[in-house]
């Protein structure tokens, strides 16, 4: 088997290489081939992986293949932990990344428009795109097959850096850039908890691999340290949420989720791959594989808890008021990586992770389906602007519909039963945090269907295009940009059904997840089979509230526009619409107080420290009282015979009189 | 055999004998010039190569040793010889060396027969700082060495060259100064100038003291630490290219063997009595610095002030080695610091050179280093600009490059220390990747800047030659730095033997 994982890595980077490299020597066709062969060949050898592993044909896999450095007797290898939980993750990593490859030929067709014609780095940007999407396929794939935090760290800085490159590919554009540099730094913040975190697990184990942490930690779990002042904690409390700060910052989780929406300034099939199906959920598989560890400590699984509830109500509800249609579906996948974090908050690890699985399909779908539109629409993404395009776009029409409904929840559909299996286990648990997160998941569902039906009755029908000569021009998309619609459209609607019994109620993830018996919220749930549980839905709370959410923006923006706008108003004379068109008030808090502020403590260092005190005090300031001691010295030197003598016999007038009173 | 050359001395003297005949070649013949100047470059590396591969990584003593009498009536010896905390800087210099003279091809037009003499010069005169055994010979070639960096600077420089080098040369000599007391102090103690036999003299805490802070200002000088380090982007700005890629490649480095040969084995009880000050002032290095680098406009002052941030890893590994120390018993856990020093030295070598020469590219054709001037250069450049950006990457310390190894293992180190330390090391991540990163947006990216830019021609095949060879050097150090820590893990491991044994009579 270690060919097998050895070339699923591999095939991706090569594909990365050749396309980056040789990129203007193969040509366009050259790199998608390339690009595309090399993952479509991950993908099929990682089927074949979870097959096996369906079929019990093949045990967990933990081997390293080499060893990076020994320094201090910690051995820090590169290796990989092959086990149920990272074989459903690279095949869901390397299906979405395939669909992503080809749609991305026919939506980065055109891509030379988007460059100035006298570019260089325009000239064979399409191969670049190429390079950089297999360049991450491959290094979401080592962190996810990672059996070590340190390689678990790699692939964490490595998709960010791949997703740096690509929010800024268009990079002649200003907001791109910005939003770029402001995805990596918000990211280092998350990372610099992630990496005192780790700092802390090789402290106190000796060890960065997983099996070896996992095996000490319950020894652990007492072992106070102290921090600040003098007060003990638990360590385990610090290694986790050290390490969670780091997942806050990947998954975008309040208060470091201000990177994602601005994300949006990439291309669309990145959007889709890396900023919603995979890269951001590397916080919530991160958390999971650390199941052995967050399961002891309750502090940390509440703070999980409450930051991923605050997103997922919160962020939704500035969804409502967006209008561009890339990032009313950013603001979405804020607040499902919410729910994510929730069922991990409630020691519900395996529905966050089938949430995790359903979410990457739909969500990649819709975006997909969206960048479809924008094609259509000749890059105008403003939804005000849209309408009617249901009949000029039907697959896209159609494929949209589904990913809408399995996002709010459609029932039977797949995201009715992740996110159904989230609420349960929430309703169940008892840990501190978990009434307030009830709540806003379950206001969430409502909020879901409010924003995703709001955009789609926007987009979709009602009178077409306001622009005549954007309606003129509306038609189908190509096939290449179709038929992974399709491709993703088919899980979204299925794949819950089929294994949601295994996933999360059943026992497929065996040990690769662990949960203490007392925390056991899933095992509460009251499963019967699959068609229990949908009819059991079907007039459960979630589900009337998601409906309500439909009826509500039909009401809105298809009865009565006139409606919205009266509400709006209503909402804007107390402030509530301002709020939520300002997000709060993040990006300008933290423009003021940390850009703004790092760079004046940087003037004042530089001005005040650096050139003032040191430079200007004591370096040329000694310098200077040197020239101007000499200078007076050089007065006394007059040259003149009596100057000499009076200063004599003053001087020996003051030693003579010294004597004589001493 | 190969381990029966002087490998050392060839190391050392194959330099600078070559500096002096391209010297005498004079500029009429400036291309033969350069080529012999870079045969002698090419020729003093594969000579130093032997070190690393006949290299016995699991001795503890030190390898390819001469020794000879020089002046007898001092007992002043030509003692060389190398362990695994000397041999990789040795290689880094000779390394480097190849570099600074392609970097310098046909960029310099005034004299390059002096140009490239001083290079080379400078290049055998620091092989002989690092592997001199004789406290005298070291401070020689320790002394020696400002010469030929003060003509590069003050013949090659800028504008304000002559400040710059006035700066630069006062407040090293007046750091050396002492260390030099010091060594005369001890060479009456210990009856020759023999550091291995200082290493062994009995001292008390008040002597150590003394020596430790004689030996700090030397040292913090040239790291250079926070508040000595006003010199250095002065230094920088005014430099040729290939001197702020000597300067911050190999000159820092000095001051942090220093440190290792000199002040941690020679003074170990006093190293532990005053490790507050020397982790405080790292910490500052890399906190303070980071923001003062994030409001430079000029490039060369940003990589000069990250160059400072940087070797405030190096001097905060070698010195929480005592903290943990004292608080497990044991130095078992503080090995990680000072290797990770070490593997930060060696990885800045890299980086910190590479940055300058990029630097050097731009200001080659627009001759301007003002981050404003700049802008959009990707859309003319685009080779170089994923070189640029690969290298700020890597001086970002992502995973994956050299910078991120040495950064890991003290920030790891640093936590067993105390909790807060690495919690101000790691602020490198954030703060780090702002100045870094904030200057490649400015400068790279975004519409072209200017009429200037706009007429920017893609590097060369020389400038490729150099940055690619550093990109992979920094490449292979990041993926496999197993190598690097092996050589000089045993040395490591025999040098906190030794500091873990008080010296106090």
């Amino acid at each position: 088997m270690d060919k097998i994982y050895l070339l699923i890595v591999l095939a991706p980077l090569i594909g990365a290489i050749i396309a980056g490299f040789l990129g203007s020597r193969i040509g366009r066709a050259g790199a998608h081939w390339v690009a595309s062969g090399g993952v479509g060949l991950s993908m099929l050898l990682s089927f074949y992986v979870l097959l096996q592993f369906i079929n019990g044909t093949t045990g967990v896999y933990n081997e390293s293949v080499y060893t990076w450095m020994v320094s201090d007797g910690i051995r820090m290898e590169i290796g990989f932990l092959v086990d149920q939980l990272t074989a459903m993750m690279m095949a869901v990593v390397t299906f979405v990344s395939f669909c992503v490859h080809i749609y991305t030929i026919g939506y980065m067709a055109h891509d030379e428009d988007n460059w100035p014609k006298s570019s260089l780095a325009g000239t064979n940007s399409y191969q670049r795109f190429f390079s950089y999407i297999s360049l991450f396929t491959f290094s979401m794939l080592m962190l996810v097959m990672s059996n070590n935090f340190l390689q678990l760290f790699f692939g964490w800085e490595a998709v960010g850096l791949v997703s740096y490159l690509l929010i800024g590919f268009w990079s002649v554009r200003e907001t791109a850039v910005f939003a770029n540099l402001k995805a990596f730094i918000v990211n280092r913040v998350g990372d610099f908890g992630f990496i005192l975190g780790i700092a802390a697990v090789a402290m106190y184990t000796n060890s960065l691999d997983y099996a070896e942490v996992f095996k000490l930690a319950p020894g652990l779990a007492d072992t106070q340290i102290t921090v600040l002042g003098d007060t003990g904690w638990s360590l385990m409390t610090v290694i986790c949420i050290c390490l969670f700060i780091g997942a806050m910052g990947k998954s975008a989780q309040v208060p470091l989720h201000v990177w994602l929406p601005d994300s949006m300034e990439g291309p669309t099939p990145i959007s889709a791959l890396i900023h919603a199906a995979t890269m951001v959920t590397a916080g919530v598989f991160m958390v999971t594989r650390m199941s052995p560890l967050y399961e002891l400590s309750e502090t940390a699984l509440t703070f999980v808890l409450v930051i991923g509830a605050t997103t997922a109500l919160f962020t939704g509800l500035i969804g409502v008021v967006q209008n561009d249609i890339k990032r009313v579906v950013a603001y979405s996948t804020l607040s499902q990586l919410g729910y994510m974090m929730v069922a991990l908050g409630v020691s519900a690890y395996a529905a966050g992770v089938f949430h995790l699985m359903t979410h990457a399909f739909f969500k990649a779908l819709l975006f997909l389906a969206a960048g479809s539109v924008i094609i259509g629409m000749h890059h105008d993404q403003d939804i005000r602007n849209m309408g009617g395009i249901r009949k000029y776009m039907k697959i896209t029409w159609i494929t949209a519909l589904i990913g809408s409904l399995a996002l709010i929840g459609l029932p039977g559909s797949s995201g009715f039963f992740s996110k159904d299996a989230i609420i349960e286990a929430v309703h169940h648990s008892t840990i501190a945090g978990s009434g307030y997160a009830y709540f806003a998941v379950v206001a969430g569902v409502f909020v879901t269907a409010l924003y995703s039906f709001r955009m789609y009755f926007l987009v979709f029908h009602g009178s077409g295009p306001r622009d005549e000569h954007a309606k003129a021009h509306l038609h189908e998309s190509p096939k290449v940009v179709t038929v992974p619609l399709i491709l993703l459209a088919v899980p979204s609607l299925f794949i819950g059904m089929f294994t949601v019994g295994d996933m999360v109620f059943g026992d497929w993830f065996k040990d690769s997840i662990f949960v203490l018996p007392e925390h056991n919220t899933l095992g509460q749930i009251e499963f019967h089979g699959t068609w229990a549980f949908f009819t059991h839905g079907i007039f459960a709370l979630p589900t009337l509230l998601a409906a309500a959410g439909v009826a509500v923006a039909f009401v809105f923006y298809m009865m009565k526009p006139a409606l919205a706008e009266s509400w709006k108003k209503r909402f804007q004379s107390v402030g509530i619409y301002q709020m939520l068109d300002k997000k709060y008030g993040f990006d300008e808090t933290y423009q003021a107080l940390f850009a703004g502020g790092s760079r004046g403590i940087g003037k004042l260092f530089w001005n005040m420290g650096d050139r003032g005190l040191i430079d200007g005090l004591i370096i040329n300031g000694s310098a200077r009282s040197i020239d101007r001691f000499a200078g007076w010295v050089r007065n006394i030197q007059t040259g003149y015979l009596f100057h000499y003598a009076i200063a004599m016999i003053l001087g020996l007038l003051i030693l003579l009189t010294w004597f004589v009173i001493a | 055999m190969l381990a029966d050359w002087p490998i050392l001395s060839l190391t050392i003297w194959l330099p600078i004998v070559g500096g002096f005949l391209v010297l005498a070649s004079g500029d009429r013949a400036a291309n033969a010039t350069r080529w012999t100047a870079l045969t002698f470059a090419i020729l003093t590396f594969l000579v130093s190569l032997p070190l690393y591969s006949s290299f016995d990584s699991t001795s503890v003593g030190m390898q390819f040793v001469e020794r000879a009498t020089w002046i007898e009536l001092f007992k002043i010896e030509y003692y060389l010889g190398v362990d695994g905390i000397s041999m990789p800087l040795i290689i880094l210099t000779t390394f480097i060396s190849i570099f600074v003279i392609i970097a310098g091809w046909e960029v310099i037009q005034y004299k390059p027969s002096h140009y490239m003499a001083a290079f080379l010069i400078m290049e055998g005169v620091m092989v002989g700082v690092f592997s001199s055994l004789d406290a005298m010979l070291f401070y020689v070639f320790w002394e020696a060495m400002l010469i030929p960096m003060f003509l590069i600077i003050g013949v090659w420089g800028g504008p304000n060259r002559v400040y710059a080098t006035i700066k630069f040369f006062l407040y090293t000599f007046f750091g050396s100064v002492f260390m030099l007391v010091a060594l005369i102090y001890m060479y009456f103690q210990a009856g020759s100038f023999d550091i291995l036999a200082f290493h062994d003299l009995k001292m008390g805490l008040e002597v150590q003291v003394l020596i430790f802070i004689a030996f700090l200002l030397a040292f913090a000088v040239k790291v250079p630490m926070w508040p000595v380090h006003t010199w250095l982007p002065d230094a920088h700005v005014e430099a040729p290219t290939g001197g702020s890629v000597i300067l911050a490649a190999i000159m820092l480095k000095i001051g942090g063997y220093g440190f290792l040969r000199f002040s941690l084995p020679i003074t170990p009880d006093a190293s532990s009595y005053l490790d507050w000050l020397i982790i405080t002032l790292s910490l500052i290095a890399v906190v303070y610095i980071g923001f003062v680098a994030l409001v430079q406009q000029d490039m060369k002052k940003l990589i000069a002030y990250s160059s400072i941030a940087h070797m405030g890893f190096v001097t905060l590994g070698f010195f929480i080695v005592f903290i943990i120390a004292r608080s497990t018993e044991s130095t078992g856990g503080a090995m990680m610091g000072v290797e990770g020093g070490m593997v930060q030295m060696v990885s800045h070598g890299f980086i910190s050179a590479a940055m300058f020469l990029c630097v050097g590219v731009l200001y080659d054709r627009i001759h301007s280093r003002e981050i404003a001037d700049y802008g959009g250069v990707v859309h003319t450049m685009p080779i170089f600009a994923g070189f640029m950006v690969f290298f700020a990457m890597a001086n970002a310390g992502l995973p994956g490059t050299s910078g991120f190894v040495g950064e890991f293992m003290v920030i790891l180190a640093s936590f067993r220390a105390d909790f807060w330390f690495a919690f101000l090391a790691a602020t490198t991540l954030i703060i780090g990747a702002a100045y870094t990163l904030w200057m490649v947006k400015r400068v790279m990216f975004g519409a072209v800047g200017n009429d200037k830019v706009a007429a920017l021609k893609d590097i060369n095949g020389r400038e490729f030659l150099v940055l690619g060879s550093l990109a992979a050097a920094v490449l292979i150090l990041g993926l496999w730095p197993a190598p690097l820590v092996e050589v000089m893990d045993v040395s490591v491991a025999n040098l906190l033997k030794h500091i873990a044994v008080t010296k106090i009579p």
